[in-house]
């Protein structure tokens, strides 16, 4: 027999009673380990269900933004009323009131119209944003004047809402909306005589912002986040990579690269606001660079995704082998020559990758464009780079922020077109990744 | 002549100066022996020749833009009449904002354009002067660098090594404009900050309980009226954020642990992806979705429950923030959990130990100075987020900690009070900055941590 | 608890033994491939026809052994030989890696390992493991040798967990250097310790089997020496197997020693017989040093 040297080791449980207690945790133990199990495939599940609600209800709003409601009018265009001079001068054509033409028209479709108060009703159904596309038709074809012409215009957005309630199976109370009864049967007649119908939302993907919703579109902002990414990627991306190319292949390691790098880590991570807060008082107020211009949006983004390609561009560098590099070296190459030679083609594929990742960002970007002016209220589609505009993500967000019911569909639309853009530019960076990804 | 034709001459002249800068070294080398006497390539002295054009007429380009601004304004403002110029700051600024107005053509305001007009006009007139100057100034420039690059040029001209030299000098510029930034964020938000505390006690910004801005209006009474006790707004930050972290801490934990440890790799190819979607989506639209979609069914729940819930409650911002962080969390999470050694697990695992006993007991508390780094991030993040709380959370200042109250934050409030018309130097403007220095501040501080922690973590396992 | 001599516990095949055409014909149906005998008298572990695939690597094929109690048995053999192999199935741990397949007859006191019913935490807590590399908890000592006592409840107060921690920590010959430190972290430790720490935690859960993959191979050789005489003392209450690459290790602490050859064992038998007077070629080859 063992001699008991300690108490303690006397104590020791024997191996069936170490075999009854464990039996005994057992039930108890598996338990939690299902119910562990299921918490984690309930949030794995929690995540999946919160990405299809965010794109169900971003779907489900937006997708009817793309047909508009239009009235069919056979517009006469009353030389009288247009052009009374009879001079076609192009001065007279652009102010002319046109709206009469319009409200003409609608006359002869419901003649019963017939107190001002109807008659007002009535011509609101129509888009004010009508005249328009009757002076653009005039401008383009002054000839036109003194003929009827049958013209699709755009019904205003109440309307517009009303019609697709319909056209979706909602019928009477189910429907709220401000039409009073009059101009509800007025529609009724029109849709039954097949003078009104959904067509494709053309001006929302050709102009730009408006008050009125079925006039608003999304090519000014479009066309100002296209330039400000122009912006950043003309500069990021030279930056990004010499900075990259020069603290992998040129800084000796020091106290000064590892602040140098501390600092690049920690600007990926500071808040978009606060490069807004930079470019208000850098770009704005000290250099006096306009308000609302792509370019100084361009050079604030630029500042927020220079980290990203830096380290997208530094991991591209570190993978390309050292043997490459003592092959150029080995054969006298200059460093220089090395690095442009051969260690940047290689690299390029994987910094683009990240510049394209840079982009992506840059472009969801909206908070710090905020503070530098590109808020406003932008009609104009922008020309250029100096000229003021907006952004594709602000202009979600000052839709949003309308009153207007009509504008829920079209920011959700536009929120739609924002996330086909990002959807391409990821694609193309994993695209780019597994077609130029090489193992060494 | 306007920017852009400077520009293209400048282009064309460094273009010429390549070509004759190589021309010159072929013609240097023909009589020496061919190219093989030239110390460098040929191209090399052509980019010399270049870099001698284009450099100073770019370092003037950039100090004119710098600074000529400044100066012209300087003269308009001497150019005032006596009463307009000696007016407090913020009224100045006005003026001059005014006069530009003016001298772009777009004031429509008719009974001021008389006042200024011999101001715009003369504003108009520096303008133009200056960009001629600026134009001769820029090619003389050009022309004489090229010049004296020119003569430099001999066979033995280690054209090459000064190039490259050039380059290097370029690149360790590029390096360092991260620096630049950290450094220009903080320096222009703190000059700004610095001059509202000034006019209002850094003590009462960090410590009083009031928040209202809105009632500092034009010079004259600045600095007597609003106040500015910032205390609600970090509360709100924090209880925001708080919701946040407590939404996305434990579900991308969760989500990060069964990936990692129970999903087979079919199924972790699938959901990881469609995870970083979530990642990946404009904060924007976040926004929106908070706005149209979760505060309405939070009060509609506070309603079936007998809860008076404001409209734009905490909650629904928190919540949502929630979701944005959670692939931030998640990823993190599994990079730590991953670094953890499988000779652990399996010393748990031999053992005896179940699976979530392995992860509970073991993986988790093995990994958690990363989780815990991952946190920090995601914190930095939730205070630093501005889109949603913009668009779901609300504007006044309420010291509360209910989430069913309508709270306000710190990018909120630098929001509302950058945009739209705005006097410089009034507090109301400057406050905007001091609550970013703030921002930026405690960002820095929790990423710096953070970093460090994760770094430490990682060298631990390596 | 009887003490017993090892020698007593060695199956001491008969003195003219050796070429397999002597061996007993059970022995040889049991196990075609392999010289020697491979049962045991007393057998806790008991494989018949064991079988390891790794995807499509056949690592263990046909494994046929018996681990008596009280017994140490070294296995033997080159890398990739499957000697590690075969220790993981002894507690599935290959129930980790996914591509692992395992077949054939598995039993611990005459229960199927592998059967439907078997649980795998009771089978652990039976059949302990410690590791080639020492591998702590990021935990106190006191909460490393603690932590297969918890998990299993065979505390039921602190008082009871106490006495196991310390009576564990004084059976692995470590009490007297860390009970003044029983809070700080186990991966203080220096290496040697550690590993003691780990055989400590393997048998605070009072395992029937303690198997070793290669526990001494990133000691040093003081520490290694501490680990042997250690596994000497344990063996008089458990059964050990343990995998190693010296073969002086094998001939200082094991009565019996299997030597493993690609997936294969090709020879069993006492210690002393197989280091001395081997009857397979390979073995000799093995354990005379000409590869390995």
């Amino acid at each position: 027999m063992m001699v008991p040297d300690d108490d303690r080791s006397s104590r020791q449980l024997s191996p069936e009673e170490t075999r009854r207690r464990v039996d005994a945790s057992l039930r108890r133990r598996y338990r939690r380990e299902r119910l562990f199990r299921f918490y984690g495939l309930f949030s794995v599940c929690l995540g999946v269900v919160f990405l299809l609600l965010l794109f169900g209800t971003i779907i489900g709003n937006g997708y009817s933004a793309f047909r508009q409601s239009f009235i069919h009018l056979d517009i006469h265009f009353d030389a009288d009323v247009i052009d009374p001079d009879g001079a076609r001068d192009s001065d007279v054509l652009s102010v002319a009131d046109y709206s009469l033409l319009v409200k003409a028209a609608l006359r002869e479709l419901i003649p019963e119209a017939a107190s001002r108060a109807e008659r007002r009703e009535l011509n609101q159904l129509v888009s004010a944003g009508a005249i328009f596309s009757l002076r653009d038709t005039v401008m383009a074809d002054p000839q036109i004047l003194g003929q009827t012409k049958p013209l699709w215009l755009p019904l205003n957005s109440e309307v517009d809402l009303w019609l697709k309630a319909q056209a979706s199976g909602k019928v009477g109370a189910e429907v709220s909306t401000r039409l009073s009864e009059q101009q509800l049967a007025w529609l009724e007649r029109l849709q039954a005589g097949e003078r009104i119908e959904l067509r494709l939302n053309r001006a929302f993907f050709t102009s730009g912002d408006s008050r009125e919703p079925e006039l608003a579109g999304i090519w000014g902002a479009t066309k100002g986040s296209f330039f400000m990414l122009l912006v950043t990627l003309l500069l990021s991306f030279p930056l990004g990579v010499a900075a990259a190319i020069y603290l992998e292949e040129f800084a000796r390691r020091s106290w000064w690269v590892d602040v140098v790098e501390v600092n690049i880590n920690n600007l990926a991570a500071v808040p978009s606001i606060v490069f807004g807060l930079l470019g208000l008082a850098v770009f704005i107020n000290f250099f006096g660079l306009p308000r609302s211009a792509p370019l100084v949006g361009g050079l604030v983004l630029t500042l927020m995704t220079l980290p990203v390609v830096i380290i997208a561009s530094r991991a591209a560098i570190k993978s390309v082998p050292p043997s490459v590099r003592e092959a150029a070296l080995g054969i006298g190459a200059s460093p220089m020559q090395m690095v442009f030679h051969h260690v940047l083609p290689l690299a390029m594929p994987g910094m683009l990758t990240g510049a394209i990742i840079g982009m992506a960002r840059a472009l969801g970007e909206s908070a710090p464009l905020l503070m530098i002016g590109m808020v406003a209220f932008i009609v104009d589609v922008p020309s250029g780079p100096m000229s003021p505009s907006t952004a594709l993500p602000v202009q979600i967000y000052l839709w949003a922020d309308s009153p207007e019911r009509a504008f829920v569909e079209r920011t959700s639309a536009a929120i739609m077109v924002l996330l086909a853009f990002l959807l391409v530019m990821n694609a193309t960076a994993v695209w780019l990744r597994s077609r130029f990804e090489r193992r060494w | 002549m306007r920017l852009p034709t400077l520009l293209l001459i400048l282009v064309a002249i460094v273009l010429a100066a390549f070509f004759l800068g190589r021309q010159r070294a072929l013609s240097l080398a023909r009589p020496a022996g061919g190219i093989r006497s030239l110390h460098s390539l040929p191209k090399y002295y052509g980019y010399y020749a270049a870099l001698g054009a284009v450099l100073p007429g770019i370092a003037l380009l950039l100090m004119w833009a710098a600074f000529s601004e400044s100066l012209i304004t300087a003269r308009v403002v001497q150019s005032l009449p006596e009463a307009l110029r000696n007016q407090p700051d913020a009224e100045l600024g006005l003026t001059l904002n005014d006069i530009r107005n003016l001298a772009a053509g777009q004031m429509f305001d008719e009974s001021r354009r008389a006042e200024f007009a011999v101001a715009a006009d003369l504003y108009n007139s520096l303008r133009e002067s200056s960009r001629r100057i600026l134009s001769g100034l820029v090619v003389a420039l050009s022309f004489s660098g090229f010049a004296l690059a020119w003569f430099q040029l001999r066979p033995q001209f280690r054209a090459r090594n000064r190039v490259e030299g050039a380059v290097k000098v370029a690149l360790i510029l590029a390096s360092l404009l991260a620096i630049a930034t950290t450094i220009g964020i903080l320096l222009s938000v703190s000059f700004e900050a610095v001059r509202f505390f000034r006019q209002v006690p850094l003590s009462e910004f960090l410590f009083g309980l009031n928040w209202s801005p809105q009632t500092a209006i034009r010079a004259g009474q600045v600095g007597s009226s609003g106040t500015f006790g910032a205390v609600p707004l970090f509360v709100g930050t924090l209880l925001i954020s708080g919701i946040a972290l407590l939404v996305a801490v434990p579900i991308g934990l969760m989500i990060a642990i069964y990936l990692s440890e129970y999903a087979r790799p079919a199924l972790r190819r699938i959901v990881k992806p469609v995870l970083e979607v979530l990642a990946g989506i404009p904060t924007v639209v976040y926004g929106y979705f908070a706005a149209l979609t979760v505060a309405p069914m939070i009060r509609l729940a506070g309603q079936q429950l007998g809860l008076e819930v404001a409209s734009e409650a905490a909650l629904g911002a928190g919540l949502v923030m929630g979701i944005m962080i959670i692939p931030f969390v998640s990823s993190l999470s599994d990079d730590a959990i991953n670094a953890v050694p499988q000779a652990m697990r399996d010393g748990s695992f031999a053992l005896g130990a179940t699976r979530s006993e392995t992860i509970k007991r073991v993986v988790v508390p093995a990994a958690l100075p990363g989780i815990v780094g991952g946190v920090l991030l995601a914190a930095s993040r939730a205070i630093g987020e501005t889109m949603i709380v913009v668009m779901a959370a609300g504007l006044s200042a309420n010291l509360s900690f209910n989430p069913l109250q309508s709270v306000t934050t710190v990018t909120v409030q630098i929001v509302t009070l950058l945009v739209g018309d705005q006097e410089f130097d009034s507090p109301k403007t400057l406050a905007a900055f001091a609550l970013g220095l703030m921002l930026f501040i405690v960002t820095l501080l929790l990423n710096i941590i953070a970093l460090q922690v994760v770094r430490r973590y990682r060298e631990q396992y390596e | 608890m009887l003490t017993m001599d090892k020698s007593e516990d060695v199956i001491v095949p008969p003195a003219d033994a050796a070429p397999a055409a002597v061996l007993p014909v059970a022995a040889e149906r049991i196990a075609p491939d392999t010289v020697g005998d491979v049962t045991a008298r007393n057998a806790v572990i008991c494989v018949r026809g064991g079988n390891v695939h790794y995807g499509d690597t056949h690592a263990l094929i046909n494994v046929s052994l018996d681990i008596g109690r009280n017994e140490v048995i070294a296995l033997i053999g080159p890398s990739g030989c499957g000697k590690s192999t075969f220790l993981r199935c002894l507690n599935r741990m290959n129930d980790t890696i996914e591509s692992a397949r395992v077949s054939g007859d598995f039993r611990l006191d005459g229960q199927d390992m592998y059967a439907k019913g078997t649980d795998v935490v009771m089978l652990r807590a039976r059949v302990g493991m410690v590791f080639q590399k020492p591998n702590p908890f990021p935990k106190s000592i006191y909460e490393n040798v603690a932590y297969g006592a918890r998990i299993h409840g065979l505390a039921a107060n602190r008082a009871e967990l106490d006495d196991i921690v310390y009576g564990s920590l004084e059976r692995a010959g470590l009490v007297d250097e860390v009970k003044d430190r029983l809070d700080d972290p186990g991966t203080g430790l220096s290496g040697g310790q550690q590993q003691r720490l780990c055989i400590a935690r393997t048998i605070a859960v009072n395992p029937e089997v303690i198997l070793m993959d290669e526990p001494c191979s990133a000691l040093d050789p003081i520490a290694t020496a501490r680990i042997e005489d250690l596994i000497d003392e344990l063996s008089a209450k458990y059964a050990i197997a343990i995998v190693t690459h010296s073969m002086q290790q094998a001939a200082r602490v094991s009565t019996r020693t299997a030597y493993f050859h690609l997936g294969r064992i090709m020879e069993v038998g006492p210690t002393d017989r197989i280091f001395t007077n081997p009857s397979h070629k390979l073995t000799e080859d093995y354990v005379t040093g000409r590869f390995g």
